[in-house]
């Protein structure tokens, strides 16, 4: 694996069941009394927010605390670069202060590239701008094979999501969560659909690897999964579509697209949802719905990728338990 | 060339040194080559100045007295014009004054540039063209010729007073709000309009704002792939189909900066074939480097119009071949490291270019077979001093013409780029980059700025 995460395109298919298959080892601590492992103990995270994302920094926080790494955040928001500095030399200032990591959340697509350049410590990426969100496509890949891919945990070790179909819904054009998504799902051997309206899609989504279709009606019976995106009402102001009303109308999840799904499907959402537009209340509650999973699966694959970029690579995978036990 | 005189006009910004003019050192070049067009052929020869101008051409030339320059197998051109320079000052003197700007062009082996208007203050008033103008009359490194704003402030709202720069010492004849889009289709046409009473021309930055709100990249694969916000090559060639048509509609010149899309070529191709004014430029940076360089989101290569796709860059290569694309314009636009040390979408467009841009006509154009030498004096020199209306810069190397003049060695072996040169900034997309050959001299009036590679 390499010392950053940054692009979920950063990751083989080894890579990525290597994380998958550590987080489900993760996975068994949290039904524990005691959920810490001492394996980064010593080793300084800085949760890096240049924007609000409380769940997202919060996730991570727990991830590094339950491994025992000591845990600096860092919110832009009335620090040192509110008062203008540079992300660089914000950079040098936790160089200086020894981060073995840093969980950047950036407004700017490549702010985390660029950091990679400025640190020594692993990077990892946490939402740059409209570029990626890698850890959100690994918990939700996390998700999506412990649903589908084997009912108890040791079924889905080392398994690809091969086959599975997953439809992703919405903004794509601006979703980091998208781009991580059809990159490490086509990794792992999913057939990934885009469906949005066409103002949505980048206009050379035909060089990524899925299908695109405007019609969600007609993907929703042969979708194993759907993963509806946030849709910011902002949008509508610069005419991606004419009103939150017909975009609800046309591409929201509500009771009755829920009812043409196969028996099995499930239906994912990165949060925070807007109920009501992409997705209706009845669904988002609904016993299809892994929302609240995908929160939880999100601290175990975080500690995964921590544990990976920050000790675990010298170690095979195989010896994991030991240490977990 | 003339003394200094009251009848002498538009060539007049050197005469600081037309005092020393007719005893000035002469100089004899020895053995150099003076690319023709195809069906003469080369001709080796030397080469006399003295006086500001030409004296001789001829082999053997011999003249006692005269400091002998004599490198074997340069190749002699007519001094470079650059129709589109940012030399920043007024107001940006840490990325670059009008001394060092000037210092670069000259070691790239320009005569002559074009100042954009877009400094601070703006160049949208007699007053400040005509600061300009004297900063480089000082400088003496090349001859500096402002481009005046159309607007008041480069806003969009209201015409600059276009005639009083164009009354002015500075003799503005090229008005640019370059950077901004005249985007206002009726503001457009007066400008074109109203410059004809001059002799005017109005240099087009071709972006449609709102079609590019936000925008940091060509809009395709690597847009899509890097989450950057698409910059569309239909907002650069809707802005041009329209100017060309209000340029035939009210008989005027238009010039389009910086052309990066095959589209615009196609739509330029389609005026000129009608036999409108339309001229065109196209930069160095555009004819060698593509969008795939913001893979790593260095913002040394985030420049506006943005880098394009390997088509367009072929397409512009054909285009500044076949003449549709008049000249090469270097858009040299120089930013301090705190400009570009920074996230894609918050650092500054623009690259510099004056020290290297014969380098990348040489091998984007020479080496490829597309252009001989003959045709880039054409394209450097002649051509962008006749859309510039310039006088006494771009006249092919003969008896009696200026002495300005350029000495390139093509057969220099190709060397690595550095960023380190006379611009004050940094930002060159080439560092790292071989490129062939090496301009050895430049000579203004007969004076050299530059002798062996180095500022003279």
């Amino acid at each position: 694996m390499k010392r950053h995460l940054i692009s979920a395109a950063d990751l083989s298919r080894a890579d990525a069941l290597l994380i998958l298959d550590t987080a489900e080892e993760l996975a068994s601590l949290a039904d524990r009394p005691i959920k810490k492992l001492p394996t980064l103990r010593g080793r300084t995270v800085v949760n890096l927010f240049y924007e609000d994302s409380t769940r997202t920094r919060i996730s991570f926080e727990a991830a590094a605390k339950r491994l025992s790494a000591d845990v600096i955040n860092f919110s832009a928001k009335g620090s040192s670069v509110a008062k203008g500095e540079s992300l660089k030399d914000t950079a040098l200032t936790l160089e200086a202060m020894g981060a073995d990591a840093v969980v950047i959340r950036h407004g700017a697509s490549g702010a985390a590239h660029r950091l990679a350049e400025w640190v020594r410590g692993s990077v990892l990426n946490a939402g740059d701008g409209t570029h990626e969100h890698p850890t959100q496509a690994l918990l939700d890949a996390f998700t999506i094979r412990r649903r589908l891919r084997g009912a108890d945990s040791s079924g889905a070790r080392g398994a690809g999501l091969d086959g599975l179909r997953v439809t992703i819904v919405g903004d794509v054009l601006h979703s980091r969560v998208a781009r991580s998504n059809v990159l490490l799902l086509s990794t792992l051997g999913a057939e990934v659909t885009l469906a949005a309206p066409p103002t949505l899609l980048p206009l050379a989504v035909g060089s990524w690897p899925c299908a695109v279709s405007y019609d969600l009606d007609s993907e929703l019976p042969k979708s194993d999964v759907v993963m509806m995106l946030r849709v910011q009402q902002e949008r509508m102001t610069a005419a991606y579509f004419p009103s939150v009303r017909e975009y609800s109308r046309r591409y929201g999840l509500d009771v009755a697209r829920m009812a043409r799904l196969p028996e099995h499907a499930i239906v994912m959402h990165p949060g925070p949802m807007n109920r009501g537009v992409e997705i209706a209340a009845e669904v988002a509650d609904s016993v299809r719905s892994t929302i609240v999973e995908q929160v939880a699966n999100g601290v175990t694959t975080r500690m995964a990728v921590l544990y990976l970029l920050l000790g675990g690579t010298e170690f095979p995978v195989t010896e994991f338990p030991a240490v977990a036990r | 060339m003339t003394a200094a005189g009251p009848g002498m006009d538009r060539d007049n910004t050197g005469m600081d040194r037309d005092s020393t003019v007719n005893d000035q050192v002469r100089w004899l070049i020895r053995g150099v080559t003076i690319p023709a067009d195809g069906h003469r052929g080369p001709r080796a020869t030397d080469i006399l100045l003295g006086g500001g101008s030409i004296m001789a051409v001829g082999a053997g030339l011999d003249h006692a007295g005269a400091r002998v320059l004599d490198v074997g197998g340069l190749i002699a051109l007519p001094g470079l014009v650059d129709l589109h320079t940012h030399l920043r000052e007024p107001g940006r003197e840490d990325a670059e004054t009008v001394a060092t700007g000037t210092a670069a062009a000259a070691l790239g082996g320009y005569t002559a540039v074009h100042a954009m208007a877009n400094t601070d203050p703006v160049a949208d008033t007699a007053g400040v063209v005509e600061q300009v103008w004297r900063l480089g009359r000082t400088a003496g490194h090349c001859d500096v010729q402002p481009v005046g704003a159309v607007t008041v402030g480069l806003a969009g709202t209201r015409l600059a007073e276009l005639g009083t720069m164009a009354d002015s010492a500075a003799r503005v004849r090229v008005f640019s709000d370059d950077g901004r889009c005249v985007s206002d289709p009726l503001l457009m046409r007066r400008a074109l309009e109203y410059v004809k009473a001059f002799d005017g021309v109005i240099a087009q930055h071709a972006q449609d704002p709102r079609l590019t709100e936000g925008a940091q990249l060509n809009e395709g694969e690597m847009s899509a792939r890097l989450g950057l916000a698409g910059w569309p090559a239909v907002a650069e060639e809707a802005i041009i189909a329209r100017d060309c048509l209000l340029a035939a509609h009210v008989g005027s010149a238009l010039h389009v900066c910086h052309v990066s899309t095959a589209g615009s070529v196609e739509i330029i191709r389609w005026a000129k074939s009608k036999g409108w004014a339309v001229t065109a430029e196209v930069t160095p940076h555009h004819l060698l480097l593509t969008d795939e360089l913001a893979a790593g989101y260095d913002p040394v290569f985030k420049v506006n119009p943005p880098l394009r796709t390997e088509a367009d860059v072929a397409e512009l290569r054909r285009a500044l071949a076949d003449g549709t694309i008049d000249c090469v314009a270097t858009d040299h636009a120089p930013h301090p490291v705190e400009a570009k040390e920074t996230e894609w979408a918050e650092a500054a467009f623009g690259m510099t270019g004056l020290e290297t841009a014969l380098r990348v006509v040489h091998r984007t154009m020479v080496d490829t077979g597309l252009l001989d030498w003959h045709g880039v004096a054409d394209r450097m020199s002649v051509r962008p001093a006749r859309i510039g209306r310039l006088t006494g810069q771009g006249a092919p190397l003969a008896v009696g013409g200026p002495a300005n003049l350029t000495l390139y060695d093509p057969a220099a072996p190709a060397e690595v780029v550095t960023p380190a040169g006379a611009s004050k900034s940094r930002n060159t997309p080439f560092a790292g980059m071989e490129l062939p050959g090496r301009v050895v001299a430049t000579f203004l009036r007969g004076v050299p700025t530059v002798l062996d590679g180095k500022l003279a």
